[in-house]
């Protein structure tokens, strides 16, 4: 049997992180992976640091603590930009998943399927990451680089997911598609942030997961909605063309082609929910 | 390391790992039970606690977290002295436990609900529960009893002779809404040494094992195949084809080689790659197609073709018949291997007590599991006893043995108590599964839609071994006419053995896959006819005096046009307002199905008796003795119902012992729909024989009241009253036995396989999503002819249940082996997926039965799937020839008609 520790302070675990350990957080991707066998690696559980903890303001933007779980978010008093991202949080699991699950944890895993990523990539979140030679950030579509691969580095911690602010007013929204209601892994699901001026599209960030081995934005798309009026023909706007950053997959889900064309009915009705 | 924190109120100090799951330090060390585990990953939401007022899954939390928290679980729930919560009274009342492996995670969910919500909507509870799995259910009861929380309804309370037909709560419910019940895993010893299987991970593959002895220095004992006396099992006396321990060769991934035996941590820790196994795989088996063709390899050495049976049914002139028909529909249907799911793993524990062999297991069969470990292990069936635990849903996955012959043969050998818990993934990858099927069917009908000719062809992948295969392909050409009359038949079953899961029984026997075939067909000749799907179906019903495709006569109880008439105004309410949604464009097209069955209940034309006792004890006790094992279905209350008014004694008065092969009969085994039918014969036999009795000792006339106060019974014949002191005449006992009257079935099929049929008509109405490919069932409304219920309550429980399967089958249960081995990737419905069910009991008397009752069991699954599948196809046009009908191939479907143009 491994080590286990579960410090106070934040230094204390970047020091238990020199040496190779697993980091714990709400555990929901953490015991799934461990079922039927003893567990005999060295544990750092980052459940008790309260620098890790809380959402606030930080600058012009947010700061979530790296053990913000579902449910904390869910029920965070946040302004419109972070609708898509609430959304994406009640469709995690169940509500035991969300009581317990971590966005940061989330990112960390790097499913395809993390119903975070796309909300977050479309909030053009960055991660901060500390290691006892010091902190950094990064663009969180710098941090997944593959299927459950991060640029995490030996040592480090994921401490915070920062949500930068927009001086624009914003609406966000969020669809999955599962083949059952709750507790289903995404076939596909989208995320849009739109930053409005004078009714038209000022900036748009629109992201698709489970249609690649990480969540893409798509540029082309995003570009094309520059400037359109924010209503209801907004989704007109629509190529297939502007879904190319994808590249899905077959698996017991669903066939890479029918996730290629739900990835672009989910992208219309989720233009049509953003609009007000 | 200690840990420090409140449980139910009270602070506690627990020592042990850090990393320790929750829901295992709960169990283990507190010794709360209550807690379930269903799958140790977060998916089915058994082991839902409290943490601070907020559910979460005690499996996933490690009890370092827990320091300093409050923890709650079910034993908490109710006060000190044991007045229960206002949320179990609910579910008491509203019967929303059924094995009750699910309720403590059900409450724990809806607690945390409450406490914010006291009165929610069921859109509020569907969300706070949607992390609980049920797979007895169908939710509807438990969402009906969380609605309903604030305000329980009372508790019904029959007198004598008021018992059957009563909504009575279940007796065993109690137990299930606190956390007291035991089931396979909750009672294990202390002392008990534990197992570890080591199973196959290829499909087919040779293989040698290495030296053993260094494995055995570190545990109590590696069991291999020369270990088990006797290396075969399997449900018929000539098909004892499945080894307890693979020698050598194995035959589906998943497959049992080696059995580590000894300390829990000692087992765990030793991982598959520790164990020396030299493997050789072979090109696997996969499938029908595989397995027919003229060069496969055998899956077994001694059966030829793989072909493990084949017969049919043959009546009149099919071929010649369909020449004249007016209308003619064909079609193929294909369905996948599904996992039964039952919440409950596979789990029990063994001891050896002198020359005798005791096994408490979770088992829907305890007698067969008797007579089945005395062949594994050579002892005579006197020599082994079977304590059957509480069954945490069974589906007919239980009736095949699993724990039970290797922690018999540890626990012999090592003189030890010996357990097994299945995990989830070793529990779906080991056990037996759905058959899959392909369904050739042709049905003609005339120009007035009669049914005239049908010609139906079911073939069955077995997987590697027998199981219930040759039930399955002998009962689906008896029913593969549909619940109709059809003069002219040739029916066909057929299974291969593949390098799969064995295929077994599940819900139905092969009759849900044929359904989809049959139903399909009512539908394409009623379109094509232009005659309503419903009244078609109504017009070439099986109705008392007709002849069945096998030649027998059904004499009473045959309720299906009655189904219909009820549901005819539910089916017309439905087109007028699908019309009218239709009416407007847009991606979502709704439609309405309807889907018709029948199903023989019982043994298909083989004897199947069930025996029962009553006793009255000297001091006054009133017990039932009951073998027919309880696996949610509810036979403990309806047993119980129906000896209380056949004795006359009101239901309160009597004492349950179930399943111990040591103190019951033999009630056969808990399947095919039969027990409240046989065994509930049985029993009303036995409370009548100890009421005779009774009588008898009284002089008194068959009409006296009887009354038990102490060990005095009062017998009240007119004015006179006669007073039997219990300690002087008793005790007394009443035996019963039943075996419904069939025969056996001649070359063609022809003969009387069963005593009596249920019948059953469902109607689904479903919005489907043209774009994404998606089915919502909004709604079904499902009427079956049960002869009597004997409790309408547990009846619908069962319906609604059935028909949560039933709808699994239809959209999204598909087990792929090495693929789909956990609850995340096999996907079962949860309470957001079943819509809300009415139920209407109709109640066409059979004579044979207790109180004029058949059964149910099954019945609820059979139609759902036909019902949905005809709905999508109102919606859309496309007829399903694959299920489960996903997402995916929905789509494909559409896009193929032109229906859904490419987005
Ligand atoms: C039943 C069930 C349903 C689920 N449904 C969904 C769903 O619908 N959508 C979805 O996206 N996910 C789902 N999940 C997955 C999971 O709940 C989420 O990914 C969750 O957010 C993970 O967070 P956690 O805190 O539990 O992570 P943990 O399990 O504690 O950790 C996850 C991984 O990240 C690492 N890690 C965690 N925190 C850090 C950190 N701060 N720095 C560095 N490494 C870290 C861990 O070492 C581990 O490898 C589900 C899981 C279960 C069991
Ligand atoms: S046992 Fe915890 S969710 Fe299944
Ligand atoms: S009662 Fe819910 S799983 Fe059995």
């Amino acid at each position: 049997m491994g080590d286990y520790l579960r410090p106070a302070r934040l230094e204390e675990a970047l020091e238990a992180l020199a040496r190779p350990c697993t980091v714990l957080a709400g555990g929901t991707d953490f015991f799934p992976a461990r079922v039927g066998h003893a567990i005999d690696e060295n544990i750092l559980d980052i459940s008790n640091i309260g620098a890790l903890r809380g959402i606030s303001r930080k600058g012009d933007g947010w700061r979530l603590g790296a053990t913000v779980t579902w449910s904390e978010l869910a029920a965070a008093d946040l302004p419109p930009l972070f609708d898509g991202l609430k959304q994406a949080a009640r469709e995690v699991g169940g509500r035991q998943i969300q009581n317990a699950g971590t966005l940061a944890g989330n990112l960390c895993n790097a499913s395809p399927a993390a119903d975070g990523v796309p909300p977050l990539l479309a909030l053009d979140a960055e991660v901060e990451l500390a290691s006892c030679g010091g902190q950094r950030r990064l663009a969180l579509s710098q941090f997944i680089t593959g299927n459950r691969r991060t640029a995490l580095a030996p040592g480090e911690l994921l401490v915070a997911i920062h949500v930068p602010g927009t001086a624009r007013e914003t609406r966000s929204a969020f669809v999955k598609l599962g083949a059952r209601r709750y507790l289903v892994i995404s076939i596909v699901m989208a995320a849009a942030t739109l930053e409005i001026a004078d009714g038209r599209v000022a900036a748009a960030r629109i992201a698709v997961g489970a249609c690649s081995a990480v969540a893409q934005r798509l540029p082309l798309l995003e570009a094309a909605l520059v400037g359109a009026p924010v209503d209801a023909r907004l989704a007109d706007r629509i190529e297939p063309v502007q879904l190319a950053p994808l590249a899905p997959i077959d698996d017991v889900r669903a066939s890479s082609g029918y996730r290629r064309d739900a990835a672009l009915v989910l992208l219309r009705r989720l233009l049509t929910e953003v609009v007000p | 390391m200690k840990i420090g924190f409140t449980l139910n109120g009270s602070p506690v100090e627990w020592s042990g790992a850090p990393l320790t799951r929750l829901a295992a330090a709960l169990r283990d060390g507190l010794g709360l039970t209550g807690t379930k585990i269903g799958c140790d990953a977060g998916d089915c939401g058994a082991c839902t606690v409290s943490l601070d007022g907020r559910q979460v899954c005690s499996c996933l939390v490690p009890m370092g977290q827990v320091e300093g928290r409050r923890v709650e679980t079910v034993e908490g729930l109710a006060a000190r002295d044991g007045t229960l919560a206002a949320l179990q009274k609910s579910f008491l009342a509203h019967g929303a436990a059924q094995c009750g492996i699910c309720t403590p995670g059900m409450l724990m969910a809806a607690g945390d609900l409450l406490a914010r919500s006291p009165q929610p909507s069921r859109a509020q509870v569907e969300d706070a529960l949607g992390g609980v799995l049920c797979r007895c259910t169908g939710y509807t009861k438990i969402v009906d009893a969380v609605i309903a929380a604030a305000a329980p309804p009372a508790e019904i309370v029959a007198g004598s002779g008021e018992a059957v037909g009563a909504r009575l709560a279940r007796l065993d419910g109690v137990r299930k809404i606190t956390g007291a019940d035991l089931f396979g895993a909750d009672a294990i010893p202390a002392d008990a040494l534990w197992i570890r299987v080591v199973r196959s991970p290829h499909a087919r593959a040779r293989f040698a094992l290495g030296d053993l002895g260094p494995l055995k220095a570190r545990l109590a004992a590696v069991l291999t195949a020369a270990d088990i006396p006797f290396n075969g099992y399997g449900i018929y006396p000539d098909t004892k084809d499945q080894p307890v321990l693979a020698d050598g060769q194995v035959r589906y991934k998943g497959e049992a080689i080696v059995a580590l035996v000894g300390d829990r941590a000692a087992v765990l820790a030793i991982r598959d790659q520790d164990v020396p196994i030299v493997w050789e795989p072979e090109e696997p088996v996969a499938g029908i197609d595989a397995a027919r063709a003229a060069d496969a390899p055998l899956v077994q050495a001694d059966k030829p073709h793989n072909l493990l049976l084949d017969g049919g049914v043959r009546r009149g002139d099919a071929t010649a018949a369909f020449a004249g028909c007016a209308a003619v529909a064909e079609g193929a249907f294909e369905t996948a291997f599904v996992e039964h799911a039952y919440i409950e793993p596979e789990a029990g524990w063994a001891q050896r007590i002198g020359d005798r062999i005791e096994i408490h297991a979770t088992t829907q069969t305890p007698y067969m599991d008797r007579d089945e470990i005395a062949s594994v292990m050579r002892l005579e069936p006197g020599a082994v006893r079977i304590v059957p635990t509480a069954c945490g849903g069974g589906f007919g996955g239980k009736l095949d043995l699993s724990v039970q012959p290797l922690i018999a043969v540890a626990a012999w050998q090592l003189g030890r108590p010996v357990a097994l818990v299945y995990t989830r993934p070793e529990s779906m990858a080991a056990s037996t599964k759905r058959h899959p099927a392909r369904v050739t069917a042709k049905f003609g009908c005339d120009e007035k839609g009669k049914l005239v000719a049908c010609d139906v062809t079911a073939t069955f992948d077995t997987g590697a071994y027998a199981s219930w295969g040759p039930t399955v392909a002998n009962r689906v050409p008896v029913h593969a006419t549909g619940p109709y009359f059809v003069p002219n038949v040739r029916t066909w079953g057929e299974a291969f053995f593949t390098n799969a899961p064995p295929a077994g029984a599940f819900r139905g026997f092969g009759v849900p896959q044929a359904a989809i075939a049959h139903e399909a067909m009512m539908d394409e000749l009623a379109d094509k006819l232009g005659i309503d799907r419903l009244e078609f179906r109504h017009r070439n019903a099986l109705r008392a005096g007709d002849k069945t495709a096998t030649g027998q006569t059904l004499e009473h109880s045959a309720g299906l046009a009655q189904c219909l008439d009820a549901l005819r105004p539910h089916w017309r309410k439905a087109q007028e307002e699908i019309a009218t949604f239709n009416a407007t464009p847009g991606p979502k097209r709704r439609g309405v199905g309807v889907g018709c069955m029948w199903y023989g209940i019982g043994n298909t034309s083989m004897s199947n008796p069930s025996r029962m006792r009553v006793g009255l004890a000297a001091d006054g006790t009133l017990t039932l003795y009951n073998g027919a094992l309880d696996i949610g279905q509810g036979s403990n209350t309806i047993m119980t119902q129906i000896a209380a008014d056949a004795l006359g004694l009101p239901v309160a008065q009597f004492v349950l012992v179930t399943g111990d092969t040591d103190l019951t009969l033999d009630a056969g085994k808990t399947s095919a729909s039969r027990q409240t039918f046989v065994s509930g014969r049985a029993a009303e036999a036995a409370g009548r024989d100890l009421r005779q009795r009774i009588l008898r000792l009284a002089n008194a006339g068959a009409d006296a009241q009887l009354s038990l106060e102490g060990r005095t019974v009062t017998v009240r014949d007119g004015a006179e009253v006669h007073r039997l002191d219990l300690a002087k005449v008793g005790p007394l006992f009443g035996e019963g036995t039943f075996d419904p009257p069939t025969t056996p079935l001649d070359a063609d099929g022809q003969g009387i396989p069963y005593a009596t049929y249920a019948f059953a008509a469902q109607m689904a109405v479903v919005e489907v999503d043209t774009e994404l490919g998606t089915v919502k069932v909004l709604r079904i409304v499902a009427a079956h002819d049960v002869g009597k219920a004997i409790n309408p309550t547990l009846v619908e429980g069962q319906i609604e249940g059935g028909i949560a399967q039933g709808l699994g089958l239809a959209l999204m249960e598909e087990y792929l082996p090495g693929r789909t081995e956990n609850l995340h990737d096999y996907l079962i419905p949860t309470i957001g997926d079943v819509p809300e069910i009415e139920c209407l009991l109709i109640e066409d008397r059979e004579p044979l039965g207790p109180s004029g009752a058949k059964g149910v069991g099954e019945p609820g699954l059979v139609p759902t799937a036909p019902a949905i599948l005809g709905a999508v196809h109102h919606a859309t046009g496309v007829r399903a020839r694959r299920v489960p009908l996903l997402p995916h191939r929905l789509r494909e479907a559409l896009v193929d008609l032109g229906k859904g143009a490419k987005p």
